[in-house]
């Protein structure tokens, strides 16, 4: 499309006003992190009165953050290779085999992304205590229970990703593995697994951001000791008195290694929700 | 379909009497050559099952019953109290009724919102991205970050912009801008529904931009040179061109949004937590109080039920409508 000069001078205004929508509650978070505490305890200035470092320290003593950073952690990384591992598997059969109850199986791996949260949330609650009454297994409050529940939010979207992105590589490479001796699973992981890294890396990504930052379930089925950063710090905010510039510096800390990750990694996220899309 | 037949060509070869590799695993002969496809499966079945389907028929069951606190470690002994979860939460003349109702409009309204205008500015700022000048990839980036944000942190810092006395928002708006002569509080009576309109949709609209922008980025250059040669100006060629070819996209972006908007939990509950002002009282967290702060779980689950069937409606009704139109037009 050949571009007028006028067309020019539009987008520079229309790229304007998009980089400040966004620009200005980073900007906001970024400068009240390194401000002293009585510049957020008053009116809001847009140059801290003076630059200080502190609230990256101090927020690690006013809530238990180490506690809740490895909690996240811990919850967030076992549900994301749990998930991933199951997905290839799943994401497998449904790419490259014909069989009964695939396709209810993909309908119902598909239907169950729409279906409320708050709809599960109950009854799983109500699983959780019961399997505690009965077998004496502790779900809920703990991170197992956490990790069980989240592996299976991304575990929809994971699989449909990785069937787009199976489909498009072509068979023949298996099957040269397979003529030489190699079982399909075999195939699977020898020749299928590493050619699509940049795809299931992806995945993993998209999986740890979803649990990274989920709330709902975090809020009913965590108990203190297994409270995770989203509950921990959103428990902070809602308090009286809060130290803003405290809770600005945890809120980057929390979200570097997924906006990082999300960045370095959206192009691949972006070819296999657009594969999974077209060819669904 | 190439990938049956050379598998069925490799279990010919088996049953010809030739010696099975030795890599075969046992249980695999066991079950027979058309075992594997449902070992795969197996495990996402098995935890889709355990998380998923069963708790979703097992709420279904709940909402049968009257179900509080009473009996929530020993949920078999609740009575069967029939459709009247159902009569109460539809009940438009009792209270529970009525600000059900109300949440129900509430959140249509903030629906309708933000997935148009998700729609709106991604599509704007992925045309205004899509052609090659310095600093684009700048500016994608940038745009791409709220969207890779954990929520909580967007809404808590949300939460302390819209702080009525210290917050940057009214600084903005009464100091710098001098828009409005006083400090209007935000997190309050009607306006606590702009705020998490104006919350969501800084959140939302990135996911827009990325998808629409790739889809964008796919559609052939020499259309739209082809298009200019016969003649057709800027506006007819977005028209012609590119609306139709985002299409696909645009139906993805449009029903996920929906879903994501409609079943909200997060943006009114960080902000507001169990007692939300009621221009901000959207469905999900009207039914997280409901069951876990006024403990009654059948009710919660009857809305639950209630909230579920009008979404299968919409978006069977929404793919079925799409289906016709892209019919029409291929």
């Amino acid at each position: 499309m050949r571009e007028s000069k006028i067309y020019g001078v539009l987008r520079v205004i229309g790229l304007l006003f998009f980089a400040l929508i966004t620009l200005f509650p980073l900007y906001t978070i970024v400068i009240s992190s390194i401000k002293p505490l009585q510049d957020v305890q008053s009116t809001f200035r847009w140059i801290p009165s003076r630059v200080t470092f502190e609230p990256y320290i101090q927020i690690w003593s006013t809530v238990p953050l180490a506690r809740y950073f490895l909690n996240s952690v811990i919850v967030c990384v076992s549900a994301t290779v749990i998930s991933v591992m199951i997905a290839i598997l799943g994401a497998y059969a449904i790419s490259r085999f014909r069989f009964r109850g695939r396709n209810p199986f993909r309908l119902v791996v598909l239907s169950t992304q729409m279906f409320p949260g708050i709809l599960f949330l109950l009854p799983l609650f109500i699983i959780f205590v019961n399997i505690d009454q009965t077998f004496g297994v502790q779900l809920y409050g703990s991170r197992i229970g956490l990790i069980i529940t989240y592996l299976t939010f991304a575990l929809p979207l994971s699989i449909w990703m990785l069937v787009g992105y199976f489909n498009s590589i072509p068979r023949e490479l298996e099957e040269a593995a397979m003529v030489d001796g190699t079982t399909a699973v075999g195939a699977l992981f020898r020749v299928l697994v590493p050619i699509s890294m940049p795809g299931i890396v992806a995945v993993a990504i998209f999986s740890f951001m979803t649990a990274w930052g989920e709330v709902l379930f975090a809020s009913a089925l965590t108990t203190e000791a297994t409270r995770t950063l989203a509950i921990g710090l959103r428990n902070y905010a809602s308090q009286s008195n809060v130290y803003w510039n405290q809770l600005m510096a945890a809120s980057i800390v929390v979200s570097i290694p997924v906006v990082a990750g999300f960045l370095a990694l959206q192009k691949y996220l972006v070819q296999g929700l657009t594969a999974g899309g077209v060819k669904g | 379909m190439s990938t049956t037949r050379s598998r069925k060509d490799a279990e010919a070869r088996d049953e010809g009497g030739s010696p099975p590799p030795r890599r075969r695993r046992g249980l695999r002969r066991r079950l027979g050559p058309h075992a594997l496809p449902y070992l795969l499966v197996i495990p996402a079945v098995i935890f889709e099952l355990l998380v998923h389907v069963i708790p979703m028929i097992f709420g279904v069951v709940i909402s049968f019953l009257a179900l509080t606190s009473l009996y929530i470690r020993n949920w078999a002994q609740a009575p069967f109290s029939g459709f009247n979860n159902f009569k109460i939460g539809l009940d438009i003349g009792g209270p529970i009724g009525s600000s059900l109702l109300h949440s129900f409009l509430i959140t249509s309204a903030y629906t309708v919102l933000i997935v148009v205008g998700s729609w709106l500015l991604g599509l704007t700022a992925a045309i205004l991205v899509n052609s090659e000048f310095r600093g684009r990839g700048w500016f994608r980036t940038l745009f791409l970050i709220p969207y890779a944000l954990p929520i909580y942190v967007t809404v808590i810092a949300w939460q302390f912009m819209l702080q009525q006395q210290d917050g940057s928002v009214n600084t903005l708006l009464v100091k710098n801008l001098h828009l409005v002569d006083s400090p209007p509080f935000w997190l309050l009576g009607g306006n606590a529904f702009w705020s998490i309109v104006m919350t969501a949709l800084w959140r939302t609209w990135p996911f827009a931009f990325l998808l629409l922008l790739a889809a964008l980025q796919n559609i052939p250059p020499d259309l739209y040179e082809v298009a200019s040669v016969d003649g057709a100006s800027i506006w007819r060629q977005f028209r012609s061109i590119t609306l139709p070819l985002l299409r696909p996209v645009s139906a993805v972006v449009v029903l996920v949004t929906f879903l994501w908007t409609f079943n909200d939990f997060n943006t009114p509950y960080i902000l507001f937590g169990q007692s939300p002002p009621a221009s901000a009282d959207l469905l999900s967290l009207h039914i997280y109080v409901n069951s876990f702060v006024n403990l009654n779980f059948g009710l919660g689950a009857a809305m639950s039920t209630l909230l579920l069937l009008f979404l299968l409606i919409v978006s069977v009704v929404y793919i079925r409508l799409l289906r016709v139109g892209s019919e029409e037009n291929a």
